[in-house]
Parts: structure tokens; C-alpha cells; sequence
């Protein structure tokens, strides 16, 4: 018995509607499925894309206990990579199909990873602020609508729990130690911070798609509710760790319940994830050498396979 | 609006099919302590044996050893454990779609 | 809001600290292979050629490690991307188990830190094979393959050191090397039994590497099986002459190559700029 589309409609919309998973072989809007598959692609490629500012490190880590976190928590990332390359595969696209689209800039990534690791402190406080605003933007995702992705998402929180608490250890090792050592953290704290408000996306007046996302359990909440959340939980972290973050207007606002903070230089966001950042062009060379070079190799395996 | 149904592919939707494309391996685990075998994820593999070996580096991430089954996507046979068969697009057998090179219009906005 | 509290609920108990939460960086369910050993070097072992012993085999995995951490982000697909840092994590562990063992054999009070970023060059007693860059992922495999078989069979007969903790660390890496070989020869056979192109990179590879094994010590069953891996993988066995000492010493002497100031001016940057920190 075939269904009309309006009963295969319905039926989507109440398993949403029930907090339920959609799962790989339901119905589902077209533009369901092809934001979905854009949405986790664009996640992989963040994952696989932050490997490179953090790798920049691992060979100078300056002690061997943090090279091994530092390598385990990249390598993590590759893996965070892969789980979520798959779950975009089980919508219908195909990995190797979106690797060719980050490359060439039809897909994008998080534009936090556009700016440059410039000190040994921009690994704890990659770890502390941009993981930190990782896990606020990831932690409702484990409730995504689209199966796959929402389990997925719970091992890659897990993880990545983990990871915040090891770059703000670090963070405290290094606050606790030599004048050059807080000065590294703050001047790290100081070119990291804004771009990590920035990682919540544009303000929900200049996210039109939002209303939708949030009606299909694409998006559990808004920009600047997750943004505004981040910045509470964060400004009790820096004050613990003797950081002064870089705005001026930061202050407790008791009749919000919330802390106040400063306008982003959107401007400066928009330029950035348009291309125009600091590191742009090389993390995408890096990916696209990577990916180019490895070609004979991967099309050696495929033969060795075929002929065996 | 079309209905979005699987047909079985035998043609993929894009110009050029990635010809040095690994396939696609399910993999399923089964934990020291576990009873059976559960799915965790897929990965891409040129034959079965690096298929094995990508699950163990990926999976279990340096954990002790654990029973790892990996088998080629397109090999496995799916039904569906919900009885509201008719809500189901006519997708074959096939519980993933193997690679069909699915193209995403750009002017899909962004979230 | 009652709906966002439960939905944090899930990142504040995904924080919680587990038992495992101190090894995470290493995956969890592992036995601490020293457990229960002390750090006395017990009588009948020779502290100074332990600690030298140590230091060789601790330096080897350092340094290794070093040149396999630098092809992260650069591997030809992504489950390569894993597989090498999980064996570059692996000889990191060892390196730092057997720098540990070493500065308490030595009795300096000199820790694995201290070993690994304030030794200077002629100090180091790694071999010349491992400080070479690979130029591509055939001559990654073909070194991997050849450390691995030839770290396997030492570590092998290491297992029944005097020293206990020596032959604890053997045994937890005889697992690891096991792994870390098998890997490399897969990819060596595939490459050498691939297409033409990649048959011509590996055999280029096995013969580039070659003069590097004569500082090697092969054992006949590493040998071996390095020969059943080349002939599966249709390379001609290399023959090259080692590569000549300099003033008649080599790696274990402390004379390397020239690669390896530029190996220890990175590695050991960020510590020598805060001598005095801790980390």
C-alpha cells in the first residue's frame, strides 16, 4: 500500500513531535535530510579541520605527559571526525564526496579553527574556551531528532568533557607557575576569547533558518541562548583562574540572572567565515595536500584488494 | 514535491564517482564484559582485514582487546523493528545507502 | 527553565570523574604494567648499564615518535590518521617508561622530562633510522615495518630481563609492537603488491632505508619474516651497504645525523624557553 506524502509527512512530524529518533530508513523531508546531511558534515569537517591548529603543538609540547594528552586528544578528534562522517553517510551521502566539497569551499567549518596557535597556553585554552563552546553547542545535540547523529554526539561529548578539563588543567599548571607563564595565558586568553563567542554562530535576529531547524529537532536552542550560557559558565572558570577576559563590559546583571557582555565584531565573523581569516587558506592547503597526496596510496589498496 | 524514496541506485547522481573510494564497513563490538555484539558506527576500508584493524584503532581507542565484527555495508539485510510497515519508503533491503553521490543543493541555508 | 537544566544534566554527569579519568588520554581498562614494582634496581643488575640500556631503547621511541607524530594531519586517509597516532602514542609511552627507568637507574635525580628536553644532542643514544624524515607514507611503512620487527624481537628477549621493571615495560610493548608491525607490513604488501606506482615508492623506500639497518642487530627470525613480508609484498630484498659511521660511531654512540638538531631544536623549543617551569 503506498502512502501519500502528506501521511509519510505526518507521521515525521509526530515522531518529532514525540521527541522521538528519526532513523536512517524513515521518510523524511527532502530538506530535512539534505539540512541534516549539511549540518553534520560541516561538524565533521570542524572535527577533522581541529586537528590542525592543535597539532601545530604536539611536537614542541614541553613535557612528555602533556604531549601524550595532547596527541590522544588530537587523535580523538580524527576519530570524532569519522563518527560523524558516518552518520552523514547514513543519510545518503557519501565521505569521500564530502571531503571534496570542504575542500573546494562548498562546505564550510568552524571558523574558530581560521585563527593561529601562536603559543603552548592557545592549547589550554583551546581546550578550556573553544571546547568549552563545543560542548554547549554539542550537549543539546545528543537530543538531535536524527538518530544517528544524536549517538554520535553522546560518545563525542563524553569525550570531549575531557578535553575541556585537561586544557583548563593546564591552564591552572600554568597560572600557578612563571611570570612568562601567566602572561602567555592571558595573552592567549586575550586572542581566543571573542573568536569563541563567535563559534555560537550570527545573533537569532540574523538566523532566519533557525525557527525551522528548531521545529524539525535540528537546533534545540538558539545562538545566543547557547551563547549567552557559555558566557555565564565561563566567567566564573576565568575568575577561578586569574584570567581577565578582554570586555570591558562584562558584568553580573541581577535582574537578568545573567551575565552582560559586549557587542562581537561581527564584522569580523562574517570576514572570517567567508574566507577571509587568518588561517583560512592553510588549514584548507593542509587538507587538500593530505587529501591529494594520499591518493596513490588509497588507490593501491583498492587494487591490492581487487586483485586478491 | 517528489516523495523521497530509494530506489535501489545503480547510477550515481553526481558526474564522477570517486574511483579510489573505499567502501564502507559496518562495524559492531562486543565489550569484555558484554554478551553480544552491538553496532557503533562504520568506517571506510580498501578489504575486510584494514577494515578490522580501522575498528580497533577508532573503537576501542588502545582499550584492551575486545571482539570486533566488521562487514561491508552493502552485505547487510535490514528490516525495520517498527510494525508501521506502510510508513516506510520502498527502499529496498538496504539498510544504508551505499554511496549514491547525493547531491546537496547550495541553496540549502545554512543552520 | 526546568528543560534546559535536564539538558545539561547530560554534560554534568558526562564530567563526572570516573575511576578511569587519569588515564583517559591512554583509552581506559588497562593494568598498570609496573604495578607492584618498585624502583630499586635489584642486585645482580649493573645500575649504570641499565640506565644506558634504557636510555638507547627510550631514546629509539622518542624520537620515532616524534617523526610519526609529524605526519598528523597529513596521513592519506583518515583511518590512517588514527592508526598512526595510536602508534605514536604507543612509543611515546614506552620512551617515557624507559626514560623513567633509566634517570632511577642512573641515580641523578633526573626525571623523564629532564631526559627527554635538556639532554643535548651527542647525549641522545637513539639509532640513525629513526631520526630520518619519510618522504612519503611508502617510506613510513617500510621504516615502521623494519623498527617494529626489529624492536619486537629485542623487546621479546627483554621480557626475561633481571631487571623487573625492564621486563615489565617489554612485556606490556610486545603487544603494542606486535600490533604497530603487522600494521606496517599490511600497508608494505599492499603498496608493493598495489599498482605499478605505488610498487615503484616502496621498493624505492626499502632500498632508501636499507643502510640504516646496520646498526640494526637483526635478529635471523626478524629477518625472516622481513623477508616472507618483501617477497608477499613482490620487492626485490634490499642490499645495501650500512651506512658509514662518522669517526667510527654511529646512533648509540651519539653521533647522528643531520636531522637531528633540527628533531631536538623542536622538540626541545618550549621547554628550553622556561627551563624553570612546571607544566
Amino acid at each position: 500500500m503506498e502512502l501519500s506524502e502528506t501521511q509519510l509527512s505526518e507521521h515525521f512530524e509526530a515522531t518529532i513531535a514525540r521527541q522521538d529518533r528519526i532513523e536512517p530508513r524513515d521518510w523524511m523531508p527532502d530538506g530535512y535530510r539534505k539540512t541534516m546531511i549539511r549540518q553534520i558534515a560541516q561538524h565533521a569537517h570542524s572535527e577533522i579541520i581541529g586537528m590542525q591548529p592543535e597539532g601545530n603543538w604536539i611536537t614542541r609540547a614541553p613535557s612528555l605527559r602533556r604531549k601524550a594528552i595532547l596527541l590522544a586528544k588530537v587523535q580523538d578528534e580524527a576519530g570524532h571526525g569519522m563518527y560523524l562522517y558516518a552518520a552523514a553517510e547514513t543519510l545518503g551521502a557519501d565521505r569521500a564526496d564530502l571531503t571534496e566539497r570542504l575542500i573546494d569551499g562548498r562546505q564550510k567549518y568552524s571558523s574558530i579553527f581560521n585563527y593561529p596557535t601562536l603559543s603552548y597556553a592557545d592549547v589550554g585554552v583551546i581546550g578550556w574556551l573553544v571546547d568549552g563552546a563545543a560542548i554547549c553547542n554539542q550537549v543539546p545535540l545528543c537530543r538531535s531528532s536524527y538518530g544517528p547523529y544524536a549517538r554520535a554526539m553522546v560518545r563525542i561529548c563524553k569525550e570531549e568533557s575531557f578535553h575541556q578539563r585537561q586544557g583548563y588543567e593546564l591552564l591552572l599548571t600554568m597560572m600557578r607557575g612563571s611570570d612568562a607563564q601567566k602572561a602567555m595565558v592571558q595573552e592567549s586568553v586575550n586572542r581566543f576569547w571573542w573568536p569563541s563567542l563567535m563559534m555560537f554562530g550570527p545573533p537569532d535576529a540574523q538566523s532566519p533558518n533557525t525557527e525551522r531547524s528548531m521545529a524539525w529537532g535540528i537546533k534545540r536552542n538558539t545562538n545566543d541562548d547557547l551563547r549567552q550560557r557559555f558566557v555565564d559558565m565561563t566567567v566564573p572558570q576565568a575568575e577561578r583562574l586569574g584570567v581577565t577576559l578582554p570586555d570591558g563590559k562584562l558584568r553580573w546583571n541581577s535582574s537578568r540572572g545573567h551575565y552582560d557582555f559586549g557587542e562581537v565584531d561581527w564584522a569580523e565573523f562574517t570576514a572570517v567565515v567567508g574566507g577571509a581569516g587568518p588561517c583560512n587558506a592553510d588549514r584548507i592547503a593542509r587538507r587538500r595536500s593530505a587529501h591529494d597526496d594520499g591518493s596513490w596510496v588509497r588507490e593501491a589498496a583498492m587494487t591490492y584488494a581487487a586483485k586478491h | 514535491m517528489p516523495q523521497s524514496t530509494e530506489q535501489p541506485s545503480t547510477e550515481p547522481a553526481s558526474t564522477e564517482p570517486p574511483s579510489t573510494g573505499w567502501p564502507l564497513y559496518e562495524v559492531f563490538l562486543r565489550g569484555k564484559r558484554g554478551l553480544n555484539h552491538v553496532h557503533v558506527g562504520s568506517l571506510h576500508a580498501a578489504d575486510p582485514e584494514m577494515a578490522l584493524r580501522h575498528a580497533r584503532d577508532l573503537y576501542t581507542r588502545r582499550n584492551e582487546a575486545v571482539s570486533i565484527w566488521v562487514v561491508p555495508a552493502d552485505a547487510i539485510t535490514a528490516s525495520s523493528p517498527d510494525e508501521k510497515d506502510p510508513f516506510f519508503a520502498p527502499a529496498g533491503d538496504k539498510v544504508y545507502r551505499h554511496p549514491t553521490f547525493y547531491q546537496i543543493p547550495e541553496d540549502v541555508p545554512h543552520i | 527553565m526546568s528543560d534546559d537544566e535536564s539538558e545539561f544534566d547530560a554534560y554534568l554527569s558526562l564530567a563526572d570523574v570516573t575511576e578511569d579519568d587519569h588515564r583517559w588520554a591512554f583509552g581506559t581498562g588497562f593494568a598498570d604494567p609496573l604495578a607492584g614494582l618498585g624502583e630499586a634496581v635489584p642486585p645482580g643488575v649493573d645500575p649504570a648499564a641499565l640506565a644506558e640500556r634504557c636510555l638507547a631503547l627510550g631514546d629509539d621511541a622518542l624520537i620515532y615518535s616524534h617523526r610519526l607524530q609529524q605526519w598528523v594531519t597529513r596521513a592519506p586517509e583518515l583511518e590512517e590518521e588514527t592508526a598512526l597516532a595510536n602508534i605514536a602514542l604507543d612509543l611515546l609511552g614506552q620512551a617515557r617508561l624507559l626514560l623513567t627507568r633509566a634517570a632511577q637507574a642512573e641515580g641523578k635525580n633526573r626525571d623523564e622530562d629532564q631526559l627527554a628536553f635538556f639532554r643535548d644532542e651527542r647525549e641522545f643514544r637513539n639509532v640513525r633510522l629513526v631520526e630520518r624524515a619519510d618522504a612519503d607514507f611508502a617510506e613510513l611503512t617500510a621504516r615502521l615495518l623494519v623498527f617494529s620487527a626489529w624492536r619486537l624481537a629485542l623487546f621479546d628477549r627483554l621480557t626475561a630481563d633481571l631487571d623487573p621493571v625492564l621486563a615489565a615495560i617489554a612485556a606490556k610493548a610486545v603487544k603494542e609492537l606486535t600490533y604497530h608491525r603487522d600494521y606496517a607490513a599490511a600497508w608494505v604488501i599492499r603498496l608493493g603488491d598495489g599498482t605499478d606506482y605505488s610498487h615503484a615508492k616502496a621498493q624505492a623506500a626499502l632500498d632508501a632505508l636499507w643502510p640504516y639497518t646496520g646498526e640494526l642487530d637483526l635478529d635471523a627470525d626478524a629477518a625472516a619474516y622481513l623477508d616472507g613480508v618483501f617477497a608477499e609484498a613482490t620487492l626485490i630484498p634490499p642490499s645495501a651497504p650500512p651506512l658509514a659511521p662518522v669517526a667510527g660511531k654511529t646512533g648509540r654512540d651519539g653521533t647522528h645525523t643531520e636531522a637531528m638538531g633540527y628533531i631536538l631544536a623542536e622538540l626541545q623549543s618550549v621547554a628550553r624557553a622556561n627551563p624553570e617551569a612546571t607544566w
